[in-house]
């Protein structure tokens, strides 16, 4: 009993405070596909974002371009070149368009990084079998916060 | 040994420079063993309707000029000692009635010049497609154990089979009983599969002539199948290459051998009509 006391001590104690501000992928809400909200309330760190825009959860290099990466091989022409994009776009529409780009970019090829439901088929993860369970996004709400806050370096 | 480093630096300068510039297949002509003339670029097909511009490419001219090289002479091309161990076993006895394809078909694989450019096809009310083909005549015929649908030896036969087509027109009906099984391909062809939400046409209809990563797209056709590929070192089936790309879409894909991958085989073979059959190809 006390154990089990201690347990839900701990956890609630973790728990709580990130809970109480991180958004999931179903409650995001978005006007004219951007959103306004920081998805956890912590503010982005522009490093990790750059990182994260390489091979691994982001690859958005597989589809863009940036100036800013050329240290890193292999940039793809799918989508349009990401220079200026801090320019070009708020905040808050970076977020909606990481987010679920399909919202600002309607039958866009570009994936939705912070979306769980809705998909054909969805697997586990590469290994061409059934995804089991619930899907987790591509990226975390925290990842989503990097990358918008890398994107707004991007600057002509 | 050369040649594998030529390519490897090859690719990797594709790589690292600006993105601009590579996009479209290259103007380079295909002709085998310097007397076969491959048509790598044709007219388009009528049922796409436009889709891919007025002209459809084979993968060939999407590659590296390392990479097509191989393709250019039997003796270079690496899948030639895979078709050559099938038409040993095409001599070969095997099974419980001791025959061989041989035995029945006495003028040897040449036999089916011209069957592969018009595979799949609808034989008794079932959509068929080469691998069926073998397979049945293993069992029901030679009593022989039916062949692995990706394995080296079935691939082999297909291919060997497929080379008496080299140089004819891809020519697959899609109409009358075939129309049902294209109709059912075509809509695979268009549903945006998986957490990554790409159809094939996504990167083979709308992005063919772009880099995507590494990879310069291609219009993802069939003509040159079974392939070799160089990065798996051995013949590559149609479907367990529909499998692979289903696959990185992050998607629960389909078997091999499936009846929804035989009706894609259809549609996608149809989006190569009047190209070469190319068989063995050669790809990265
Ligand atoms: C499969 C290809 C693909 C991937 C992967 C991809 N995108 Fe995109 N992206 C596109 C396309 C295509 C567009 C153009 C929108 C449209 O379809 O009209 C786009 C548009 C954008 C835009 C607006 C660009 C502008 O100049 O206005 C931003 C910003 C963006 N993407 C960021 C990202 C980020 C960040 C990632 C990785 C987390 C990413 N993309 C991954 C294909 C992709
Ligand atoms: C016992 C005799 C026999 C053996 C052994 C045999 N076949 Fe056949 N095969 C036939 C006959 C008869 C036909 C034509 C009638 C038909 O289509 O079923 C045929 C047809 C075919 C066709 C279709 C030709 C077309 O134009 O539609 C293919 C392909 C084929 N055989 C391949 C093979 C292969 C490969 C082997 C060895 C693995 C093999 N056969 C072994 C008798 C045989
Ligand atoms: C995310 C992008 C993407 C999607 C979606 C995709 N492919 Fe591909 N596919 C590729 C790449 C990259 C290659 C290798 C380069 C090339 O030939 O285009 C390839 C190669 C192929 C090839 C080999 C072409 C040749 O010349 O040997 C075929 C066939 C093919 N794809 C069919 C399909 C089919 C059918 C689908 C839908 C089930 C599909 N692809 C979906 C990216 C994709």
């Amino acid at each position: 009993m006390k154990k089990i006391l201690i347990i839900t001590g701990i956890v609630t104690a973790f728990a709580l405070p990130l809970n109480a501000e991180i958004i999931k992928p179903v409650d995001v809400s978005f006007a004219d596909g951007a959103v306004e909200t920081s998805l956890t309330g912590t503010p982005g760190d522009p490093a990790a974002g750059r990182v994260l825009m390489n091979k691994g959860a982001g690859n958005c290099i597989a589809c863009h371009a940036v100036t800013d990466l050329q240290d890193l091989p292999f940039h793809g022409e799918v989508g349009p070149m990401l220079d200026g994009v801090g320019d070009r776009w708020s905040e808050a529409q970076l977020r909606g368009i990481v987010s679920n780009a399909k919202e600002m970019f309607p039958d866009t090829v570009m994936p939705s990084f912070y979306r769980t439901t809705g998909f054909i088929r969805p697997g586990n993860a590469y290994t061409g079998k059934a995804a089991e369970g619930d899907l987790e996004p591509l990226l975390t709400a925290q990842q989503v916060e990097d990358v918008v806050s890398y994107l707004l370096t991007l600057k002509e | 040994m050369n040649k594998f480093k030529a390519l490897l630096i090859g690719a990797c300068t594709a790589g690292l420079l600006p993105a601009a510039g590579v996009a479209g297949p290259d103007d380079d002509k295909l002709m085998v063993n310097d007397e076969l003339d491959l048509a790598t670029e044709v007219a388009a097909p009528a049922h796409l309707d436009g889709a891919l511009g007025s002209t459809i490419y084979s993968g060939w001219r999407f590659r590296t000029d390392e990479t097509q090289a191989l393709q250019l002479d039997d003796f270079d091309n690496p899948a030639m000692l895979t078709v050559d161990a099938a038409l040993d076993a095409f001599n070969t006895p095997d099974g419980s009635e001791g025959k061989s394809c041989a035995s029945c078909h006495t003028g040897g694989p040449e036999e089916f010049a011209g069957l592969s450019a018009s595979m799949p096809k609808v034989i008794d009310g079932k959509l068929v497609v080469m691998e069926d083909l073998i397979n049945s005549h293993r069992q029901e015929v030679m009593g022989a154990e039916p062949l692995k649908w990706s394995g080296q030896e079935m691939q082999g036969m297909v291919a060997l089979i497929g080379l008496q087509s080299r140089g004819m027109p891809v020519n697959v009906a899609i109409d009358g009983e075939a129309a049902p099984f294209w109709e059912q391909g075509k809509e695979m062809y268009y549903t945006r599969y998986g957490q990554l939400e790409l159809s094939c046409a996504n990167c083979h209809e709308d992005n063919w002539g772009n880099m995507i990563r590494a990879d310069h797209l291609s219009q993802g056709q069939i003509n040159g199948f079974p392939t070799y590929r160089l990065k798996q070192a051995q013949l590559i089936s149609r479907h367990n290459r529909f499998r692979g790309c289903i696959r990185d879409t992050r998607a629960e894909t389909f078997a091999e051998g499936s009846d929804e991958f035989r009706a894609l085989e259809l549609y996608v073979a149809s989006r190569g009509n009047g190209l070469s059959v190319e068989t063995p190809a050669v790809r990265q």
